[in-house]
């Protein structure tokens, strides 16, 4: 009993779960709803953070989805409601942050990076190649008798 | 050979480690505020006591604070009391009654007592969502003008008023003097 019980709260906080952030929108055009999913998908909740704005449950995720709904429906552009977000909330709200002075390191360091890897990489393979090229490629004839003289040596 | 090469993994460990030693006291739910330095919205909301409208410049011509809170908003309890002997101060106080039912609101105000010269009744949220408000309490600090001059996410107590805030406000305070 007390398992089935467990199971059924189970059950019923995980429809919750799936349920939740699920607003019913009536756009006038369809392509209206892919542009709100987009939008809403791109924008990151500013009070419950690393969730986006069509994810989360937060109050003002609601708020902010009914404000991107509102705009879409007096014919805003991507553009415009994504700088009306930013205005408000700043560079934060974007998982695709704006590329400016501030965000340069953001957008350009992982390549940035990479980059230097490559160029150690480079470095070194060529200190080895050259270092290969400047040893004698074999011995000089005293080396070569001194050699033999010991390994004949090392034989008896 | 090059010496100073063996000190590059030094180095690097060195930057990691003060990276790392910031990062462990940076909170990230302080998001910068990007109204700073921006005009207060323009705004026409009823006052939750009354039926007066109140208006943008009704909160002009005195640096002030101006709080969002909510009866809905457990952390405003525990900083209403710390907005109530700051008012008996003479610090200014405007309240933004944020998302909230006004009969609930104007309970707590007789319970709780009133720190708020003005109170705008922000019932839909219009007023919060153009000043980027994301929770309560938050609180704005603005000079005579009207300009958004900081901001403050969280609750105010004694400690974070003496330390961080009563300076930010002095300020305000002194640059409004002729």
């Amino acid at each position: 009993m007390k398992r089935f019980i467990a199971a059924v709260v189970l059950g019923l906080s995980l429809a919750g779960v799936a349920q939740a952030a699920i607003d019913t929108y009536e756009f006038a055009k369809e392509g209206d709803r892919e542009r709100f999913r987009e939008l809403t998908k791109e924008l990151r909740c500013p009070k419950c953070q690393n969730q986006d704005i069509a994810d989360s449950n937060a109050p003002i995720a609601a708020d902010l989805r009914k404000e991107i709904f509102r705009m879409l429906g007096e014919g805003k552009d991507n553009q415009q409601i994504i700088d009306f977000m930013v205005d408000r909330y700043g560079d934060f709200v974007r998982y695709k942050p704006a590329l400016n002075a501030r965000t340069a390191l953001l957008w350009f360091g992982p390549a940035g990076l990479l980059l230097g890897g490559f160029v150690v990489i480079a470095v070194i393979v060529r200190r080895r190649r050259g270092q290969r090229a400047e040893t004698p490629p074999s011995l000089s004839p005293e080396e070569r008798q001194r050699l033999d003289q010991l390994l004949d040596k090392n034989q008896e | 050979m090059r010496r100073w090469l063996m000190l590059v993994p030094l180095a690097i460990f060195l930057l990691v480690a003060v990276f790392l030693y910031r990062g462990l006291y940076l909170d990230p739910a302080e998001l910068p505020s990007a109204m700073i330095g921006k005009p207060f919205p323009e705004f026409s909301l009823p006052a939750v006591q009354g039926d007066k409208t109140l208006t943008k410049a009704d909160i002009l011509g005195k640096p002030a604070l101006v709080n969002v809170w909510g009866t809905w908003c457990i952390s405003c309890r525990v900083e209403h009391p710390v907005l109530n002997r700051l008012a008996e101060r003479g610090v200014v106080i405007y309240g933004i009654n944020y998302k909230d039912t006004n009969a609930d609101a104007l309970k707590w105000l007789a319970e709780f007592h009133n720190p708020y010269q003005l109170d705008i009744r922000d019932d839909e949220g219009s007023l919060g969502l153009n000043l980027g408000v994301y929770g309560a309490p938050e609180t704005f600090f603005i000079d005579a003008k009207g300009i958004i001059r900081d901001k403050y996410v969280g609750v105010i107590d004694e400690q974070v008023w003496r330390e961080k805030l009563a300076a930010r406000y002095q300020a305000l305070v002194d640059e409004a003097k002729p």
